[in-house]
């Protein structure tokens, strides 16, 4: 049993469409404008919403066209006539979008077209018959292209589809040759050739792709016969409870989401199942023997009563699962667009939305319902009117305590609801409930208010983008607004970000970033004002990276304004490679310098190296001190050679030197490279090493290498005095320190008389002490001792102190009146020295007295 | 485990933590069992990190040190490189992977560049063929490290060699960058003071990379109030003085790596009853020294000469401690002792440990040549005799004392009489190149290129004017109770440390004649703060005040920057920062050129 009513009203101020079917009910419904059709079938209702009136004017409508529209509001192709060959009258590709406003128009130049198709970002995909598939974007600019195989030139495409999966927008074609290739993603092509199917011949009666655990595989039929083609194997299959006697299968269609298979066969039965082809829904006759033109699912997602959309030349017909069916004449061609919650009806004057309706607003909008929602809506309206039947309809909601869920519905069923006027009225309805909850979170009313303001607006005509509630939470609000931006409605993106308050990184910045990527690539405007709009407008928008912008002006040509919008770039790092690539070099070498990272900089100064005659690349490094020392770094570690013609270049004299001196010890023959202009210590060491070969080639001594002092060292050990002696003459080597190394040497050789010899030579220029010292490290203290007589006044104490002769020492102290002096001698007494403990403490009194 | 370093005025363990955790999470990455090999130069940076737990947690099972040839042998899945960015590493680590493939293995390899990743270095691999072995190229960014709970270093010890001598400012991108990471944690710094071209440079490249980032406001209460960014070039002077506080000496005398120190294990040997006392230990030992431990937390800024009072006071503490065993009756007062013990018996084992130290130093410091090099030292910084030729250095060459005492003296004169006359500078070079050898003229020319050497150019000497204006030299410098910050050096005040002061009392337009004298740009810098983040100080509250010291800081200049946080009336905190903890030994020796350890 059909049980349907329809419910039409005319208000004056909506466009309205009504569409009767089977026996209608005019009501006026006591509440106010409902823009729908309703129908029962069962308990589903389903409804019809206009969407626009067609901007488009086409002088033959639908007919004779190949057309896709994408779904969520997609743009739609058309290209008419799309097997005319001649070349004097070529067919159009037009693209519109959704409300039918031209976007794009051109003759279409290649071959014959087989498909068209849009791919998940909005680029159109354009099926020839010898295979190639041809890219587009939106506003009709080729993309690229590319090819579903070198076998079908020969067998030609006789049929394809595109699809949608998780993996992006696939192609499948059928070929002249009854093969079936298969590219999952169009954006990383992967050629699948499926095997053959047994005794297909030309292109089979009708086949769907199906998208299934991750799998992609082509079901089709064959006659009577179905079978399911993998990657590996074709395998025929049976749909549970088709009866034999339906004939075979001529049409079929799976849901938006992979989920639902619906077959349609020669003898008018429509069979419903899922698409694993484990289950079986329902099966209705038609009636309609011949196979309908387009077949689409239509339902909402969870719900548990899908249907179909059948539609045939003069007839549209929704199959539910209850072998109910409802009917709508059509005038006129039409194409059905399969949308997540509905099919979108799209003729040539205008288009509409088919939809279950949602269970909030049946519950809300059904006569004489009283669902909490309704009653406040209800409600509300008296409260409007001043009446006070508001408090009863209030009441009767509070008594079930179903207040909040009320306006749960009310919001809920708002989201849903297309006409503005409606929107507003369960807005206003729950908002008025609202003040009768204490604690109700307002975040759903405050975001369903929000949202429905953004959607109002972009399914403005002029926009063109007819999204659902559903739709839009599907695809989000990024998505949304990237679509907003590809078809640039920079503007109306950029309010929809300020008005959400979506922060600017994701927002404001992402739709400037796409606004002057578009700019730079306006061909009529000069450098100059392009760079100075683009700057004006994004100013130092967070994360807007100019060097994108720059690299896509360079992409256009346009390497001047690259170069002046790089300048704004903030991020050093980020302009190098660009202007590498652009081969400012030099520039890219400054900015790598400014921006500190020595790694940045040691990129641009390879990649110089290598791009440059080894001149100009030192004449460059050379106006840059930064890289120049960093390179010499380099150098230093691994291209000696450079190094020196580096310094050579710059005349550094004084870096040349020490080159050339790292270099002779690395190399160890010394002093056969002479430096440049040798400064005097380096000839003293020349002349060192000249004496010590000769000494070593003579005597065999091992110098060679020593310093000076290690040199006299080594002679003195030997016993070679007069060669130190000439050392210590020729290179003017203090007397201090030649006697501190004759010293030490004799006192450890033990040459007691050499030493006393030594030391009468002149007068000590170390003094005494010294001798004292060095004779006690080598434990001589009779030796020592001589010495202790010539040591100066000043020093005696010590001198005593050190040979351990204490009573001297203490003599010596108090003859000088000094008292710390005593007392270093006193800290050294023990106690068996008792009686110059006391003469020296004394002596430190009276001495203190004074 | 490290909680010393949350107790601060800054909570630096919140830098620490999210070092960790991204070091976990790049070992995460890789997953299955591994072996890390080290660049061995990292792995003391990384233990201020990370012990050997954290990566066993993570399925680390080997470590091996980064060298040529082949890789030792390991059944692991994963072998992570941790590298810095360096060619020559790269050259050794394509050996690696060369000789790995010969044997059949299939292990994955993976590398983390430490601290950034680098072009050059990817590029180099490329080149050798082997870029595509690796599965995983990383980078992990640890710039400051958290050394201590008022301290961050970079340990990076290069830093004043490739800045002054090389012209390479690695260090400073590294730092700029660290920095603002820095403020990524604890909120941007609204005002930076600087002085020296090397703080210019971070500086301008902190408020380009601000840029850069601009619009990401950062939302956090600033902790810090005030950076000041110090060239080390600034004050050449006080890392060539000898440090005379506690954990200075230590410093200069058995050197303090990564914050760990090495010390003769004679003095430490366990006394324990009936053990021949002549297996000594002969392994050095290894001790850490942090804030963590109470006692040297107390000692380590003291003057050498304040510490043996400290330590005999402590002693009498904790015997009164121990005695308090008698006094507990009930059962109660034991328990209560007893809960007690592991602390005391810690802090007991401290204080051997300090004691030992403190004799160690004691033997030193009471030297003759010690003091005779200190007496030196002190004429040098009172500006006596600093034009001619000493007879103390010249002694001191004669006897062949070790080459880098010869230097830091000779520098020091250089710095304090601003620069040597040409007669003085020719005779000391020609002393020293005779004694030591020729090849040290690459280290003189160094030691000329940095600045510690040179040749007196004006006929005036400022040096004095300096010392009087910053009051860099207190006659009655007070060892035991510090009231100015000339403590640490027994009557210098570091210069570092005056501008410091100055800057936050009574400013530097004070002193911006003796600024102009120091070499390098003084600036100041404002960073604007997101509405809604401006302090409301309450009555009394400290300021903070980052100190950044680039190309490195000593242990004195960290004690007196301390002293200053402690001051009552200062109201102002220190939290210090530095490429490299330095001291006059490790300094010159980073400056210094050997020929031979160039050769390939």
């Amino acid at each position: 049993m059909l049980c349907c009513f329809s419910v039409s009203l005319t208000l004056c101020c909506f466009s309205v469409s009504l569409t009767l079917c089977c026996f209608s009910v005019s009501l006026t419904l006591c509440c106010f404008s409902v823009s729908l059709t309703l129908f029962f079938s069962l308990c589903f209702l389903y409804s019809k919403t206009e969407l626009y009136d067609m901007c488009w004017s086409l002088k033959d409508g639908l007919r004779d066209s190949l057309v896709a529209a994408a779904p969520y509001g997609g743009p739609i192709a058309l290209l008419r006539e799309p097997h005319r060959r001649s070349p004097s009258s070529r067919p159009q590709l037009e693209i519109y979008s959704a409300s039918g406003l031209s976007i794009a128009s051109f003759p279409w130049k290649s071959g014959p077209v087989v498909q068209l198709g849009w791919t998940v970002s909005d680029e159109l995909l354009c099926i020839q018959e010898d295979g190639s598939v041809l890219i587009y974007d939106l506003f009709g600019s080729f993309k690229r292209h590319f090819s579903m195989g070198q076998e079908v030139v020969q067998s030609q495409v006789v049929q394809a589809k595109v699809f949608h999966s998780p993996y992006g927008t696939g192609v499948a074609i059928v070929t002249g040759s009854s093969r079936f290739t298969l590219a999952t993603n169009i954006d990383d092509l992967k050629l699948r050739r499926l095997p053959e199917v047994p005794g297909l011949q030309g292109a089979p009666s009708c086949w769907a792709v199906l998208t299934q655990d991750r799998q992609t595989k082509v079901l089709l039929s064959n006659g009577p016969d179905l079978y399911v083609v993998d990657n590996t194997s074709c395998t025929a299959v049976v749909p549970p409870g088709l009866s034999p006697q339906v004939g075979s299968i001529v049409h079929m269609c799976v849901s938006f989401s992979y989920k639902y298979l619906a077959l349609f066969t020669d003898s008018g039965h429509l069979w419903t199942g899922s698409s694993n082809l484990q289950e079986k829904f329902s099966e209705v006759d038609t009636k309609v023997r011949t196979p309908p033109k387009q077949m689409v699912w239509c339902r909402r997602p969870k719900s548990q009563q899908p249907s179909v959309v059948c539609m045939w030349d003069r007839l549209l017909l929704v199959a539910g699962v209850c072998n109910d069916t409802i009917q709508f004449p059509v005038d006129d061609q039409c194409v059905c667009v399969g949308e997540l919650d509905g099919v979108r009806i799209i003729s040539s004057t205008h288009q509409e939305l088919l939809q279950e309706v949602p269970l909030v607003c049946q519950d809300i909008f059904k006569i004489a319902s009283m669902a909490p929602g309704a009653l406040l809506l209800e409600a509300h309206r008296e409260y409007e009117k001043s009446s006070q039947k508001a408090d009863e309809y209030l009441r009767e909601i509070k008594e079930q305590s179903m207040l909040g869920e009320a306006v749960r519905q009310c919001v809920e069923a708002a989201g849903h609801e297309y006409d503005t006027n409606t929107q507003k009225a369960l807005l206003r309805a729950a908002s008025f409930g609202k003040c009768f909850l204490t604690d109700f979170s307002p975040d759903s009313f405050v975001s369903t208010c929000r949202e429905l303001r953004v959607l109002n607006a972009v399914r403005e005509p002029s926009v063109g983008l007819p999204l659902t509630h559903t739709q839009f939470k599907q695809m989000t609000l990024q998505v949304l607004i990237d679509r907003l931006v590809y078809r640039q409605f920079y503007p109306l993106a950029i309010e929809i970000c300020r008005f959400l308050k979506i922060p600017d990184y994701q927002g404001v910045s992402r739709v400037l970033k796409h606004w002057a990527s578009c700019k730079v690539q306006q061909k009529d405007l000069s450098d100059e004002a392009i760079a100075r709009a683009v700057c004006l407008k994004v100013g130092d928008s967070p994360g807007v990276s100019y060097s994108h912008i720059a690299a896509k002006a360079y992409e256009c040509g346009r390497t001047e304004l690259a170069i002046k919008l790089l300048d704004f770039e903030a991020r050093s790092g980020e302009q190098v490679p660009l202007l590498l690539k652009m081969k400012r070099s030099q520039l890219a070498l400054s900015k790598a310098v400014e921006s500190g990272d020595t790694d940045l900089v040691y990129t641009v100064v390879s990649y110089l190296k290598n791009e440059m005659n080894r001149g100009d690349f030192f004449m460059t490094l050379r106006n840059q001190p930064v890289a120049l020392s960093l390179y010499r770094q380099f150098c230093k570690l691994q291209e000696q050679d450079t190094l020196k013609d580096l310094f050579n270049q710059d005349d550094d004299h004084q870096e040349l030197a020490n080159y050339y001196v790292s270099a002779s010890y690395r190399e160890k023959v010394q002093s056969c490279d002479t430096p440049p202009a040798p400064c005097p210590v380096t000839e003293d060491e020349m002349k060192l090493l000249r004496f010590q070969r000769k000494l070593d080639d003579e005597k065999g001594a091992g110098l060679l290498g020593l310093s000076l002092q290690a040199t006299m060292e080594a002679l003195l050990a030997l016993g070679l005095h007069k060669q130190a002696e000439q050392l210590y003459r020729d290179f003017k080597v203090p007397d201090k320190r030649y006697w501190w190394l004759k010293l030490k040497s004799l006192a450890e050789k033990e040459e007691w008389e050499e030493l006393e010899k030594f030391s009468k030579s002149k007068k000590s220029p170390i003094g005494y002490l010294a001798f004292v010292e060095v004779c006690m490290k080598s434990h001589n203290k009779h030796e020592a001792t001589k010495y202790v007589s010539k040591v100066t006044p000043e020093q005696k104490v010590k001198a005593h102190l050190a040979v351990g002769d204490l009573e001297g020492a203490a003599d010596a102290a108090i003859e000088r009146r000094n008292e710390s002096e005593m007392a270093a001698v006193l800290s050294r007494c023990s106690a068996s020295d008792r009686l110059l403990m006391d003469r020296l403490n004394r002596a430190k009194a009276s001495t203190a007295k004074k | 485990m490290a909680a010393h370093l949350s107790y601060g005025r800054v909570n630096l363990n919140i830098l620490r933590e999210a070092a960790r955790k991204e070091l976990r999470e790049f070992l995460d990455k890789c997953a299955g069992s591994k072996a890390i090999v080290w660049d061995e130069y990292l792995t003391g940076p990384f233990g201020l990190i990370a012990q050997y737990s954290l990566l066993k947690e993570h399925e680390v099972e080997k470590m091996f040190t980064l060298k040529r040839g082949r890789l030792p042998s390991a059944d692991v899945k994963n072998i992570i490189f941790f590298v810095r960015p360096r060619l020559e590493l790269m050259d050794i680590i394509a050996e690696n992977v060369f000789s790995e493939d010969k044997m059949h293995s299939s292990r994955d390899f993976h590398i983390l560049f430490v601290p950034r990743r680098s072009m050059l270095c990817e590029q180099r691999l490329k080149e050798q063929g082997v870029l595509g072995s690796f599965i995983n190229i990383d980078e992990y960014i640890l710039d400051l490290i958290p050394y201590d709970g008022d301290l961050l270093s970079m340990e990076y010890e290069s830093a004043f060699r490739e800045c002054y001598l090389e012209n390479d400012q690695t260090s400073l991108y590294h730092t700029a960058k660290g920095l603002m990471t820095l403020q990524a944690l604890y909120g941007t710094i609204p005002q930076i003071y600087g002085k020296g071209e090397c703080a210019r440079h971070v500086a301008n490249m902190m408020l380009r990379m601000k840029r850069e980032f601009a619009g990401s406001q950062n939302q956090i209460l600033p902790v810090f109030d005030t950076l000041l960014l110090l060239d080390r070039n600034v004050d050449l002077l006080t890392p060539l003085a000898t440090q005379l506080t506690y954990e200075g000496l230590i410093d200069e005398i058995y050197g303090i790596n990564n914050g760990y120190v090495k010390l003769p294990p004679e003095k430490f040997a366990q006394k324990k009853q009936g053990e021949a006392s002549k297996d000594l230990p002969t392994e050095p030992k290894k001790l850490q020294l942090n804030s963590a431990e109470e006692l040297y937390a107390e000692i380590r800024d003291k003057n050498f000469n304040a510490v043996g009072a400290a330590l005999s006071k402590k002693a009498k503490i904790i015997s009164a401690a121990f005695e308090e065993r008698h006094n507990a009756k009930t059962v109660g007062e034991i328990k209560q002792f007893v809960s007690q013990l592991p602390h005391m018996q810690a802090a007991r084992s401290s204080l051997a440990n300090h004691t030992s130290i403190a004799e160690l130093i004691k033997d030193i410091t009471t030297s003759e040549a010690f003091f005779d090099n200190l007496t030196v030292e002190q004429e040098f910084m009172t500006g006596v005799d600093t034009d001619k030729v000493n007879t103390y250095i010249e002694d001191c060459i004669a006897q062949k004392d070790p080459l880098i005492k010869i230097l830091r003296l000779v520098c020091m004169q250089s710095v304090c009489n601003n620069g040597l006359k040409q007669k003085v500078l020719d005779y000391y070079k020609r002393e020293i190149l005779q004694t030591y050898g020729y090849e040290h003229i690459l280290t003189l020319n160094n030691l000329e290129k940095g600045g510690l050497l040179k040749l007196q150019t004006s006929s005036r000497n400022n040096y004095p004017t300096i010392r009087k204006t910053l009051k860099l030299w207190m006659e009655d410098a007070n060892e035991q109770n510090p009231n100015d910050i000339s403590y640490v050096y027994s009557g210098y005040a570091p210069l570092s440390i005056r501008l410091t002061q100055v800057l936050a009392r009574p400013g530097w337009r004070s002193i911006e004649e003796v600024l102009k004298m120091l070499p390098g740009p003084h600036f100041e810098e404002r960073q604007q703060l997101p509405a809604g983040l401006h302090k409301k100080r309450q009555q009394g509250e400290n300021r903070t005040t980052l100190v950044f010291f680039l190309g490195g800081v000593t242990y004195a200049e960290i004690a007196a920057l301390r002293f200053l946080s402690q001051m009552e009336d200062s109201g102002m905190e220190y939290i210090i920062a530095t490429t490299k903890l330095i001291n006059g030994t490790t300094w010159i020796k980073s400056l210094m050129d050997r020929p031979e350890s160039q050769a390939p």
